[in-house]
C-alpha cells in the first residue's frame, strides 16, 4: 500500500512537528498549525484512501476508521491525540508490513530449494548456463560439487554424495552412481555428475514441494475461518456501538458533555480495525508449516496441522512405516528340489511384483532373472502371485492362498513372514523373510505417548504370530494382524466410528498401497515419500525421509502452532475488549486505543514467527539411537 | 478449473478477507481464496466463465484496495 521508505521519512518528520507543536502550546495558533501540518504529513495517504473508499462504497476499512477517529478528535479539539493516533497508526503499519514481509521471506528462505541455473551439456562436451525451466526431458546436465541438482533425473556418469537435508532434514548424505535417480533440490557434495533429465522443471521434486508448501495456507484452519467470520461482524458492531456511545448518553444522562462521549466513541473506532486478528492466525500456521518443512515434514494445509494437534489415536501400517520394509530371507525350506531352484522359481513368478517380500526373494535369486520365462502373471492382493514359469504353474503366497487353491501345507514354526511356494499344484517349500524394526520406531512411539496420544494401533497383513513380538517390542496398544489391504480401510473406519472418540485419528503409512486408508483418516501421514509421487499425492502430511520420529516432531509443531494461534486470538481479542470497556467508562485514551490496534498486531506477528524455529530436541533420533 | 493469480500490493489482511468474501459471492465461483501471506488469488470455476470472473474479481480487488492489482494467470 504505502511504501516503507516514504514512511521512514514521513513518520519522524511528523513526530518532530508534533513534539514542537506540544512544546509551543503557549502560542495556540502556531501550535495548532504545526500539529495540523504534522497530521497531514503523517496521514495524507490514509485520508486520501478513506475518501476513495467512501466513493467506492467501502466504509469500515481501516483507512476510513482511522480518518474518522482522528478527524473526530480534531473537531472536539484534541489535536495532539489526533496527530499521535495517526503517527502511531502509521508506525504500527510500517512495523506490521515489515514483520509480515520479513516472515514471508524467512519462510521462503526456509524452503530455499529452488535452483536458479542449470548447466546444459552439449554434444561436443561444452556446457552453457541455462534457466532450469528451459530444459526438456532427455537433456543432459552437468552438476558440479557444491551445486544444487536443478531437475529430477538419472545419473548417466559420475559418482557422488548427495546432501538431501533441504528435502528431508536428514543429515546423512546419500551416495549415488550411474543409473541412480538424482532428485532436484539435493546438493551435490563430492563428485561431478552428468544427469539425464527425467522430468521437466515444473514436475520435478523441488517444484512440487514448493508448490505444495506454498499453497498449504490456502487450506484454512478452523481458527482462521472463525476469526474472519468474527471480524466481519466485529467491525460494524463496534462502529455502531461507537455511534450509540457518542450520541445516546448525552441525551439521556443529565449534565453529560457531548465531546466527552464523542472522545470515548473515537476510542471505539480506533480499536474496531480487525487486522491484527485477521493476520495473526494464518501467519502462525504459515510459520508452523515453514518450520516443519525445514525438518522435511511437508504439510498440505493449515487444517491438517490443526487436526494433527488434536490427535489422540495413531494408526500405523507396519511395513515401511515402523519397520524398514526391506526384507531379507532368513530361512528356506525346499521339498523335492534344491533351495536355489525354489528361490529361482519364486523369484521368476514374482518378477513384476512391487511387494517388498517379492523384492527380497528376487534379490536372493542367484541366476539372473529373465522375463521371457514368466507368463500369465496374476497378482492376488494380500495373498501373493500366480504365474507360469518355464511352463509350470507357480503359486507364491501365504497360507490362505495355498488353502484357497487346495494345497496341503505342512505346519511349521514361523518367525517372520512366510512365503509358501507351490509348483503345479504341489507344495514345494517355504521362504521365510524377516523385516527389521526401524531403529527409532520405539523412541518415536514413546515420544507420541509422552505427548498424550492415547492409543497406538498397528495394522498389518502379516500373521498375528509374526506381528505380535514386534508390536510388543514397540509398545503398540492394539494390533490388528492378518489384514488384506481392503481390511485396513474397514478397520480404520471402525476406529473412526468409535462412539467415544474425541481427538482426531492419524494414519501413517508408506503410501505404496494404502492410499485409500490415507485418504479416510483425519490426517494421513506418508513416510519416506522422497521420490514417491503416489505417496505425496495421497497424504495430508508428507515425511520425506523414513524416520518415524518425524511424526512426533510434527505433532509437537502442530500443537505449538495451534497454541500460538490461540494465544494470538485470545490476546488480540481481550486487549480490544479491555480497551472497549475502559473507553466506555471514560478511562481509556486514544493512545491506549492505538496501541490496542497496531501494537497488538505487531506483537502477534512476532509471536507467530516463533513457529518457524525448529525445536532442536525434535530433530531426528536416528543419530542418538543407531 | 482452478486458476491461481498473484495480487500485487495487497496491503491489508482484513481487506484480503473481504475480497475473498465478495469473490466467493459472485455467481459461478465454486471456491475462491485470497491468501494474504502468499499474495495470491485462487479461483475455481467453470472454464467458460473464468475470464469474465477474473475480470470481476479484479474489479472487486481494486475497489477494496485501490493500489492492489490482480496480475494475470500464472498458469
Amino acid at each position: 500500500m504505502k511504501t516503507l521508505t516514504k514512511r521512514i521519512v514521513r513518520i519522524p518528520l511528523a513526530l518532530a512537528l508534533l513534539v514542537l507543536g506540544i512544546l509551543l502550546s503557549h502560542n495556540k495558533a502556531l501550535s495548532i498549525s504545526l500539529m495540523m501540518l504534522s497530521y497531514f504529513i503523517a496521514g495524507a495517504d490514509v485520508l486520501w484512501y478513506a475518501v476513495q473508499g467512501i466513493l467506492r462504497g467501502q466504509v469500515f476499512d481501516e483507512n476510513f476508521l482511522m480518518s474518522l477517529a482522528t478527524v473526530g478528535a480534531i473537531i472536539i479539539g484534541e489535536y495532539p491525540e489526533a496527530v499521535a493516533v495517526m503517527v502511531f497508526y502509521q508506525t504500527g503499519e510500517m512495523f506490521q508490513d515489515y514483520a509480515v514481509d520479513k516472515s514471508r521471506r524467512s519462510i521462503a528462505q526456509a524452503m530455499d530449494l529452488r535452483p536458479d541455473t542449470a548447466n546444459l551439456l552439449h554434444q561436443d562436451g561444452s556446457t552453457s548456463v541455462v534457466d532450469p525451466e528451459d530444459l526438456a526431458v532427455g537433456d543432459l546436465i552437468l552438476v558440479r560439487p557444491g551445486e544444487k541438482i536443478p531437475l529430477d533425473g538419472v545419473v548417466q556418469s559420475g559418482e557422488s554424495q548427495l546432501d538431501t537435508a533441504a528435502l528431508t532434514g536428514e543429515a546423512l548424505p546419500r551416495s549415488v552412481r550411474t543409473g541412480d535417480e538424482a532428485l532436484s533440490g539435493c546438493v551435490n557434495l563430492t563428485g561431478v555428475l552428468t544427469i539425464k533429465v527425467s522430468k521437466p522443471f515444473d514436475q520435478s521434486t523441488v517444484s512440487r514441494i514448493l508448490e505444495m508448501v506454498e499453497n498449504a495456507t490456502d487450506k484454512k484452519s478452523k481458527q482462521e475461518a472463525f476469526i474472519t467470520r468474527f471480524s466481519a461482524v466485529y467491525t460494524p458492531a463496534v462502529v455502531i456501538l461507537a455511534l450509540l456511545l457518542a450520541f445516546v448518553p448525552p441525551l439521556l444522562i443529565p449534565g453529560a458533555v457531548l465531546s466527552d462521549w464523542v472522545y470515548r466513541a473515537l476510542n471505539f473506532l480506533v480499536v474496531s480495525c480487525p487486522c491484527a486478528l485477521v493476520i495473526s492466525i494464518p501467519l502462525a500456521f504459515f510459520g508452523g508449516i515453514g518450520g516443519a518443512s525445514r525438518l522435511g515434514i511437508l504439510t498440505k494445509g493449515s487444517n491438517y496441522l490443526e487436526m494433527l494437534a488434536k490427535a489422540d489415536t495413531f494408526v500405523f501400517d507396519k511395513t515401511g512405516t515402523l519397520t524398514q520394509g526391506r526384507f531379507s530371507i532368513s530361512e528356506v525350506q525346499a521339498v523335492m528340489l534344491s533351495k536355489e531352484v525354489l528361490i529361482d522359481m519364486a523369484a521368476q513368478a514374482e518378477i513384476h511384483s512391487l511387494h517388498p517380500i517379492a523384492a527380497a526373494i528376487r534379490e536372493a535369486a542367484q541366476t539372473p532373472l529373465d522375463p521371457v520365462r514368466t507368463a500369465e502373471v496374476r497378482e492376488m492382493p494380500g495373498g501373493g502371485v500366480l504365474a507360469v514359469v518355464d511352463g509350470k504353474q507357480v503359486l507364491v503366497g501365504n497360507a490362505r492362498l495355498m488353502e484357497s487353491h487346495g494345497i496341503a501345507v505342512p505346519r511349521q514354526e514361523q518367525r517372520g513372514t512366510l512365503s509358501l511356494v507351490a509348483i503345479d499344484g504341489q507344495y514345494a517349500g517355504s521362504i521365510q523373510v524377516e523385516d527389521r524394526v526401524k531403529p527409532c520406531a520405539k523412541e518415536a512411539l514413546r515420544r507420541l505417548k509422552a505427548q498424550g496420544v492415547k492409543s497406538l494401533v498397528m495394522l498389518t497383513g502379516d500373521s498375528p504370530q509374526s506381528a505380535e513380538p514386534i508390536a510388543k517390542e514397540l509398545g503398540i496398544d492394539v494390533l490388528h494382524a492378518g489384514l488384506l489391504p481392503q481390511d485396513k480401510v474397514i478397520k480404520l473406519e471402525a476406529l473412526l466410528e468409535q462412539p467415544n472418540r474425541r481427538g482426531s485419528l492419524v494414519f501413517a503409512g508408506d503410501g505404496v498401497n494404502d492410499a485409500p486408508v490415507l485418504a479416510r483418516a483425519d490426517v494421513g501421514f506418508a513416510m519416506g515419500a522422497l521420490g514417491s509421487d503416489a505417496a505425496i499425492e495421497a497424504a495430508d502430511i508428507v515425511i520425506m525421509n523414513d524416520d518415524p520420529c518425524k511424526m512426533a516432531a510434527a505433532l509437537t509443531i502442530a500443537r505449538r502452532t495451534v497454541s500460538i494461534a490461540k494465544q494470538n486470538a485470545v490476546f488480540a481479542i481481550s486487549v480490544k475488549v479491555l480497551v472497549l470497556i475502559l473507553s466506555t467508562l471514560g478511562l481509556s485514551t486514544l493512545w491506549m486505543a492505538v496501541f490496542a490496534d497496531v501494537g497488538v498486531a505487531f506483537l502477534a506477528i512476532l509471536n507467530a514467527m516463533r513457529g518457524l524455529k525448529v525445536p532442536q530436541d525434535q530433530l531426528a533420533c536416528a543419530a542418538k539411537n543407531p | 478449473m482452478t486458476a491461481a493469480m498473484k495480487i500485487k500490493n495487497l496491503g491489508c489482511a482484513n481487506c484480503a478477507a473481504k475480497m475473498e468474501r465478495k469473490i466467493n459471492a459472485l455467481p459461478g465461483v465454486k471456491a475462491a481464496r485470497v491468501n494474504f501471506l502468499t499474495q495470491k488469488l485462487t479461483l475455481e470455476a467453470e472454464e467458460a466463465s473464468m475470464d469474465s470472473l477474473c475480470r470481476q474479481a479484479a474489479a472487486i480487488i481494486s475497489s477494496i484496495e485501490p493500489d492492489a492489482v490482480l496480475l494475470q494467470k500464472t498458469r
